[in-house]
């Protein structure tokens, strides 16, 4: 069994906490410090980027996260998550933990009235298709050396990893479908 | 998976965050800065539509469109009670979340708006469980008490949370049998009644609102069930609403840690100044059915 962290500010966290229970591991919500140290892996979950970039930084979590995470920590970022992850973000001048090599567009697809959700198979995950849920999501517009596309929407990248790092525009959180979060504990060693 | 589960999603990432209500650009960033998940575009906050009297109405779009430009996180806006062209403008202009809202106006006694007509998701409030059943029936994907808007006053939030509570525990333990019962003296639709028995909660997610002016009120709130908060008045009708707005943040997730709790509250300044309910000229919960 292994103890998989949620980063517990705000947004989709029980979500997350119901899978990670389903599959019979044992969910952290992290909102201190020293709980880092205690969790195999953690979640980035979906919910408001900049609130969960400002909390970070206002509880002290910034700098130990971000040096877990170089230090190998496995993470997955959905949606909010991989925002906070990445290197590079389109349309806004801050980034937040700035760990993984992709450039990503925020809110890329516009409103609430263009949230979507679709199927698609993800090759690399599983051979059965998988629903992907878009809500207000960010896409990755350039993808750096050491990082691979997982899967494409529309000709956009919506799922990379690099590494230890995984990030998933979409919510896999919201369906019934525990495929996404098997082959994110695959990935823990 | 359907525009209205979608439009339910959304309200499950804005789980543990708060709401706020701004008017205009400036108060926006503010808000964005502190932490707020969504804000609330209008005109002016519920304690200066109680001052002034008159036709509270939706906003103008032009300084709803401006604050949107503004900010990267949800913006939200309200429309008056069964105004469905209110709504149809915020939803031509792109707005992410419609709140038919009592603080307005009503426009209609009889009928709220028909939510299942709209792409763009609704969020309504209530008093008890037959009228957020009622308003989730009427395609509402997302729910919040209503305390008693712009008074600084935290009672009526907790009178209508606790009422909520109740009548969820009520539904759940009772038999099944006596669930069609239930739903006519709710007054709720009978498969919405159904589910709350099965699962003990509401099918969309619900915030607290009215008269939540403090972190501790945001921290009761979150303790007594409801997964985040609206905060009106309460910010920039304050000392120093920067501060506060932080505060109110960090309170909504750390709503069990009393340490924490403590530390926030120090030194945040004058709150805004606060009502007696039993002294209101107009109790705008008493708006809608």
């Amino acid at each position: 069994m292994k103890k998989i962290g949620i980063l517990g500010f705000q947004g989709a966290i029980i979500e997350h906490e119901r899978q990670i229970e389903a599959l019979g591991h044992e969910p952290v919500i992290v909102r201190y410090p020293e709980q880092l140290d205690v969790i195999d892996a953690i979640i980035l979950p979906g919910g408001e980027s900049t609130t969960m970039g400002k909390l970070l930084n206002r509880t002290g979590l910034m700098a130990p996260l971000r040096e877990k995470i170089i230090g190998g920590l496995p993470v997955w970022g959905t949606c909010a998550g991989m925002i906070l992850l990445a290197k590079e973000l389109v349309n806004d001048s801050v980034t937040h933990l700035g760990v993984m090599n992709i450039a990503v567009r925020r809110n890329a697809y516009g409103s609430q009235i263009d949230s979507f959700s679709t199927k698609q198979v993800i090759p690399a995950v599983s051979s059965k298709e998988i629903e992907l849920v878009f809500i207000r999501a960010p896409y990755i517009t350039k993808v750096e050396n050491g990082v691979k596309v997982l899967c494409e929407v529309d000709g956009h990248v919506v799922a990379a990893e690099e590494g230890n790092m995984l990030v998933t525009s979409f919510h896999p959180e919201l369906t019934e479908d525990l495929t996404f979060l098997k082959y994110f504990i695959s990935k823990i060693k | 998976m359907g525009k209205y589960e979608l439009n339910k999603n959304l309200a499950q990432m804005l789980k543990g965050g708060v709401i706020m209500d701004v008017t205009n650009v400036e108060q926006a960033k503010i808000a964005e800065a502190a932490g707020a998940c969504a804000v609330m575009a209008l005109e002016r906050v519920p304690s200066d539509i109680r001052k002034d009297g008159g036709v509270a109405r939706m906003s103008d779009p032009q300084m709803i469109k401006a604050i949107k430009n503004a900010v990267s996180i949800p913006v939200m806006a309200k429309v008056r009670i069964g105004h469905f062209v209110e709504a149809q403008i915020l939803e031509a202009i792109g707005i992410d979340y419609i709140d038919e809202s009592e603080v307005l106006t009503p426009a209609d006694d009889l009928y709220h708006v028909d939510k299942t007509q709209f792409q763009v998701p609704f969020v309504c409030g209530c008093r008890n469980l037959g009228e957020a059943l009622r308003r989730i029936g009427e395609g509402a994907s997302m729910i919040r008490t209503k305390g008693e808007a712009g008074t600084g006053n935290v009672v009526e939030a907790v009178r209508h949370m606790r009422q909520l509570n109740n009548d969820i525990h009520q539904v759940q333990a009772a038999p099944a049998e006596a669930l069609m019962t239930l739903a006519k003296e709710m007054g709720a639709p009978y498969d919405l009644v159904k589910f709350v028995h099965e699962n003990g909660k509401l099918p969309v997610v619900n915030f607290a609102a009215g008269g939540i002016a403090t972190p501790a009120d945001a921290a009761l709130m979150m303790q007594l069930g409801c997964e985040g908060v609206f905060v009106g008045s309460g910010i920039f009708k304050s000392g120093d609403p920067a501060k506060r707005a932080r505060a109110i943040v960090l309170a909504t997730t750390y709503y069990n840690d009393p340490v924490k709790l403590a530390e926030l509250s120090e030194n945040l300044g004058e709150p805004m100044s606060g009502l007696e309910i039993s002294k209101l000229e107009n109790k705008y919960a008493e708006r809608g059915w």
